[in-house]
């Protein structure tokens, strides 16, 4: 018996320098970050207020620390890609070979969509919502860790594919036959499969803290009509978590058992049936693209309100929307598949169904324009964002479109006009309002603002990068070139992919502009200092609190009246200016106990999931009986809370709430 | 404006991609129907988009909080009037497009036969690792990587797959088609003058998928006899071991044609089962079927 | 005036106008057991799409034995006895606990895991039969989606039996405290929607895989 499994020398790629460099960088740099913190004494201080911390507010932190490293990781398999086709053309194959290009295209699809788009999402919703509902925690705060553990597990896994072992090479969506066991020996689809369970148990449960959250624990006062539209969008992003997530772990599953143990479900022999997976791979993947986008819209409704020093124009409207765009996500997967050869009639009726959910989205975009239409607009970074979305996004949604009218899509799907297509609705979308939603929540986070003029340069490098990189693919596409090609033979798409390959150039300025900005915006965090908690005169109840906010959120829940809670108690505020202060009482708060248990659950899953790829079936076991155990031992503790005293309440409203006088 | 540069960019540069053999030079019926339908959603929807672009721009401008002119209204929140607005421009765009949607995939629909006096060539159609097997029923021919029709004929294509999935496209004839191991899939295509056309697999299919494309030659009907004639007399004959060699993973395959094939060949591909068990069957399949 | 002596007023000021949705955050035993309903609410999604599955490929026997040749129909109209008897049994429990009855509810959880073991001891038999005939998950798409969607449930069951007997331990250890009674009770969520989930796996696959 094998000890190893399938795990041996081989499986580290010393033969591929850009593979060992790019792995030993990674490792060197993980090995001077841990070194540093260890040196520096910061572990403590890390394990007690981070890595055990049940706080939703350092939860989506966390979430959207992970995102951005990953954001690194997928935009520099882009730029490879994009330099591999800047020289692959005509007879010449560039420098990667297929079986390294496959796996970057497959790696940057699954890691941008599940790892960087995901966790941004889910780590703003994560620092916001609770707060903007008025509370204190989420539903489950201890689950919650539980969910942020698990994402880290399917990124961690999906990485050490980088230097043991590979990756898949199948594109992100995996479909079978070519991820059968027959046609993918390799481990990598096995990382993939593992990856996306393990971060898939996480996102579900995510969504089942967020649905219970916001349905059941929002402040007093704050009925649903009264809710800040970021919370509806995400309450809808959830539900369609909960209700989609499911049907990708089945498909995953089924998959895993056609693999491991020689099932037929979507082989070619004893009757498997391979369209199935890719029905039920999207009857899950178009619902995501409402997960990604609909708190995206949320973002973007909070900043139009804010900076137009307005309330958001139509807002039942926008509820509406939302919800309408929620329901309708389950009715049009099937446009993903118009070539696969279903009648006229079923492709005409997802076509149209397509189209339907343009409706709401267009509401969406005139709301936005008519929240702007008689305020004071300050154009501030997060406007320019939003700005910048909404001009982008409309031409992304009419290619959108263009792709749901079936004659359209058997001449465009799989070329690289479909790939401009969804990127030009994700980038700006979801990934514009990401960065909107991190401005614009940053000093609610850590108390000082973010530096405006590298933000700004930040905006316009992605903004022009963005399309000097994407439109040259609408071009290319109508040019009949397809999706992942490692090299091409028709020179006339070569000067167009010399321009996209700048622009992936231009969008790596914005980067560096945005880590410049971070690095600027701590140095002179003293001048750039949020004393008030409301940096930007905000609307909802997350600005009437400090920046950043204490452990506890609310020393009292407010009490919520009426719509933009926060904005309408600003102005009674100053309809009284004038009348003595009265003196506050404070009584104790509990407050979850911090927990351990985020970190053993990912302990055992990286393990668990690591063994199983590797057919290690002893370690296996050890991962599985671990967490097994480990659940156990959570299920009997006994002190669930800690409770903070008033006193401390008080200290803390006396130090920070001073300034908050009107 | 940035977008309207942006969008003249976009179209000028559509259609000197048209110049250059693609979507928007179409050389077939099917393909230049479809090109007419992409061209009207996009008016429909211009129409609307262009002034939304710019109204935001302009609404983003004119109320910036510099400038005083412009009447601050921090209550104006609801508009009957504007929500009915705002509900009936997208509803009346979707409407529209919607229904250039809706005919069209009832008109052009893949396995509907193309209209015509001339009797359709029939070509079976499999995606090999990574190749591309184009077998002629009627004429006994087949050929690797390269596809010979006549113009002003429809082209009944039916196809599958010999082993992972794969989408088979000719952009200047028209939309593509999936091929999948076990399933016949069919499509309808027709080239109305002579030339040469880039077709090629639009849908992964693993390491050789960069070089699975192959040239199709719309030549007259009388050359395309000639053609068949020529191909009928030489070559090799694509028989259970010439299959079984062929069906191999290869990249970069040169064109071949093949003099002859081995009867019922497309369907035993079809209803054998793949790779160990599956080549064994269907090499005693069409032997079988060769001895009779 | 101070902001958070507004909040403050404003909460004097909507005292009277506090119904369901104005009542603030609701108390801890609903928000748990109302978290477990969304979980089972997904659960029963993944259900939905191995019954899609098994629905797909009912048909793919690829040459192999079908349903009306290997089911069993009187060891599976006991299985079902046997779950829709634990079910009920569950209900009792719940209803021991209700009334604060730690001996009733002992004696209500132990029926309840016998008869599940019961239905799980016969199913995994019912699985090495087929096995044993050469029916295995590997031999068709229909045995590959029938072992799976099957399996799927007895899964559940056992994890439905490892989690009672925790708690059975829990309640011994614990006593009938709020977390224990909370978790308690979604169990018997739990334990209910396994067998409604069954009840579909009955129709579907037995009833309608012999008679179709």
């Amino acid at each position: 018996m094998n000890l190893l499994g399938k795990l041996s020398w081989s499986a580290i790629p010393f033969d591929q320098p850009i593979v060992m460099g790019a792995s030993g960088g990674m490792i060197l740099g993980i090995v001077f970050v841990l070194g540093l913190v260890t040196l520096k004494g910061y572990v403590p201080y890390l394990w007690r207020e981070w890595i055990t911390s049940v706080d939703h507010k350092r939860i989506g932190v966390m979430y959207l620390v992970l995102a951005m490293l990953m954001l690194l990781r997928g935009f520099s398999d882009a730029i490879m890609m994009r330099a591999q086709l800047a020289v692959a053309a005509g007879g010449a194959q560039g420098y990667l070979p297929p079986e390294h290009f496959d796996q970057i295209f497959s790696a940057h699809g699954t890691i941008m969509i599940f790892f960087v788009a995901m966790p941004l999402v889910i780590g703003l919703m994560n620092f916001a919502v609770p707060l903007q509902l008025g509370i204190r925690d989420m539903a489950f705060p201890t689950l919650n860790s539980v969910s942020l553990g698990l994402t880290a597990s399917g990124i961690l896994l999906t990485n050490v594919s980088l230097f043991i072992g590979e990756f898949a090479k199948t594109g992100w969506v995996a479909y079978p036959p070519l991820s059968e066991l027959q046609f993918s020996p390799g481990v990598g689809v096995d990382y993939y499969l593992w990856s996306l369970q393990i971060s898939g148990v996480g996102t579900l449960l995510t969504g089942i803290n967020f649905v219970t959250t916001i349905l059941k624990t929002r402040a007093p006062g704050m009925s649903y009509m009264r809710m800040p539209v970021f919370c509806w969008t995400a309450l809808a992003s959830n539900l369609l978590i909960v209700a989609a997530f499911p049907v990708l772990t089945a498909a995953l599953s089924m998959l895993l058992l056609d693999r491991y143990l020689d099932f037929h479900f979507f082989s070619v022999d004893a009757g498997g049936n391979a369209m199935m997976y890719v029905n039920l791979f999207w009857v899950w993947g178009h619902p995501e693209v409402y997960i990604l986008v609909l708190p995206a819209f949320g973002i973007y409704s909070e900043v139009s309100a804010t900076f137009s020093g307005k309330p958001l124009f139509g807002y039942r409207s926008m509820v509406a929307a939302t919800m309408v765009i929620c329901v309708l996500a389950y009715t049009v997967w099937l446009h993903h598949f118009f070539t696969m050869g279903a009648s006229a009639n079923v492709n005409a009726f997802f076509g149209v169904a397509s189209m339907i959910i343009a409706v709401p989205t267009g509401v969406k975009i005139f709301n936005w324009l008519f929240t702007m239409y008689g305020g004071r607009v300050r154009f501030t970074v997060p406007v320019l964002w939003t700005i910048g979305f909404m001009v982008t996004f409309v031409l992304g949604g009419l290619t959108g479109i263009l792709l749901a009218v079936p004659p359209v899509d058997w001449q465009m799907h799989n070329s690289v006009f479909l790939v401009a297509h969804f990127h030009h609705v994700i980038i700006p979308g979801v990934v514009f309002a990401a960065f909107a939603g991190y401005t614009y929540w940053f000093p609610k986070a850590f108390g000082f603002k973010l530096d405006e003029r590298w933000g700004r340069r930040a905006f316009w490098c992605w903004f022009i990068g963005f399309h000097v990189a994407f439109m040259p693919l609408y071009v290319l596409g109508l040019m009949g070139m397809t999706r992942r090609l490692q090299h091409y033979d028709v020179l006339a798409w070569h000067p167009w992919l010399l321009v996209a390959a700048a622009g992936v150039a231009i969008i790596f300025a914005g980067i560096v502009c945005q880590i410049v900005q971070l690095v600027v915006s701590i140095g002179a965090r003293e001048e750039l200092r949020d004393v008030t908690g409301d940096p930007w005169n905000g609307r909802t109840l997350e600005w009437s609190t400090a920046s950043p906010p204490p452990a506890w959120n609310f020393a009292v829940l407010p009490r919520v009246a009426e719509r933009d809670a926060y904005w309408t108690m600003k102005r009674l505020a100053r309809a009284k200016q004038g009348e003595p202060a009265q003196a506050r009482e404070y009584s104790a708060i509990e407050l979850p106990n911090s927990s351990a248990i985020g970190l053993v659950t990912a302990f055992f899953a990286v393990v668990g999931g690591f063994a199983l790829i590797w057919h290690i079936w002893w370690m296996a076991a050890f991962g599985v009986f671990g967490a097994f155990v480990a659940l156990i031992v959570f299920a009997f503790r006994d002190e669930d809370e800690v409770e903070i005293p008033a006193e401390r309440i008080g200290q803390f409203e006396r130090m920070h709430k001073a300034e908050v006088t009107l | 404006m940035r977008y309207g540069l942006l969008l003249s960019v976009l179209i000028g540069a559509a259609t000197l991609g048209g110049c250059t053999e693609g979507v928007l030079d179409p050389k077939g019926p099917i393909a230049a129907a479809e090109r007419q339908i992409l061209f009207n959603s996009l008016g429909i929807m211009l129409a609307i988009v262009i002034p939304t672009i710019l109204a935001t721009l302009g609404a983003a401008w004119w109320f910036r909080a510099s400038n005083r002119r412009a009447r601050y209204m921090p209550d104006f929140a609801y508009s009957g009037r504007l929500e009915l607005l705002v509900w009936s421009i997208p509803i009346m765009t979707v409407l529209l497009v919607g229904g250039v949607a809706w005919v069209g995939s009832h008109d052009l629909d893949p396995p509907k036969p193309i209209a015509s006096a001339v009797k359709p060539v029939r070509v079976q159609v499999v995606s090999l690792d990574w190749k591309w097997l184009f077998i002629y029923p009627e004429q006994g021919i087949a050929s690797v990587n390269q596809l010979t029709v006549p113009v002003d004929t429809p082209v009944s294509f039916e196809l599958t797959s010999s082993s992972v999935m794969n989408s088979f496209w000719v952009p200047q004839l028209g939309g593509q088609i999936y091929t999948m191991a076990g399933m016949t899939t069919r499509i309808h295509l027709q080239a109305d003058h002579p030339g040469t056309y880039r077709g090629a697999s639009a849908n992964y299919s693993g390491e050789g998928f960069a070089d699975m494309r192959f040239n199709v030659d719309a030549v007259p009907a009388e050359q395309f006899a000639q053609w068949v004639n020529t191909t009928r007399s030489a070559g090799p004959a694509l028989d259970a071991q010439a299959y079984a060699d062929l069906v191999k993973p290869s990249k970069a395959v040169a064109p071949v044609t093949y003099r002859s094939i081995a009867p019922g060949l497309f369907a035993s591909i079809l209803s054998s089962t793949m790779q160990a068990d599956g080549l064994s069957q269907l090499t005693s399949v069409t032997s079988q079927r060769t001895g009779q | 005036m101070n902001i958070a002596a507004v909040i403050e007023e404003a909460e004097v000021h909507h005292d009277t106008a506090s119904n369901a949705g104005e009542a603030g955050p609701a108390p801890k035993r609903i928000v748990v057991a109302y978290g477990f309903w969304i979980f089972l609410l997904s659960d029963i999604v993944m259900f939905s799409a191995l019954f899609a599955a098994y629905a797909v490929l009912a048909r793919a026997t690829a040459g192999g034995p079908g349903g009306a040749e290997l089911f069993n129909q009187t060891s599976v109209a006991i299985e079902t006895a046997c779950l829709l008897a634990s079910s009920y049994s569950c209900g009792l429990m719940a209803l021991a606990i209700g009334s604060r009855r730690r001996g009733g509810t002992y004696l209500f959880a132990l029926v309840t895991f016998v008869l599940g073991a019961a239905f799980l001891a016969l199913e995994l038999r019912e699985f090495s039969d087929m096995i044993a005939r050469g029916a295995t998950p590997q031999s068709s798409a229909f045995l590959s989606a029938f072992f799976t969607l099957v399996g799927c449930h007895g899964l559940h069951v056992t994890a439905g039996l490892i989690w009672l007997a925790v708690m059975m331990a829990q309640l011994a250890i614990k006593g009938l405290r709020a977390n224990v009674e909370r978790r308690l009770i979604c169990f018997s969520l739990f334990w209910h929607a396994l067998d409604i989930v069954w009840v579909w796996l009955f129709t579907v696959v037995y009833l309608m895989g012999v008679h179709a």
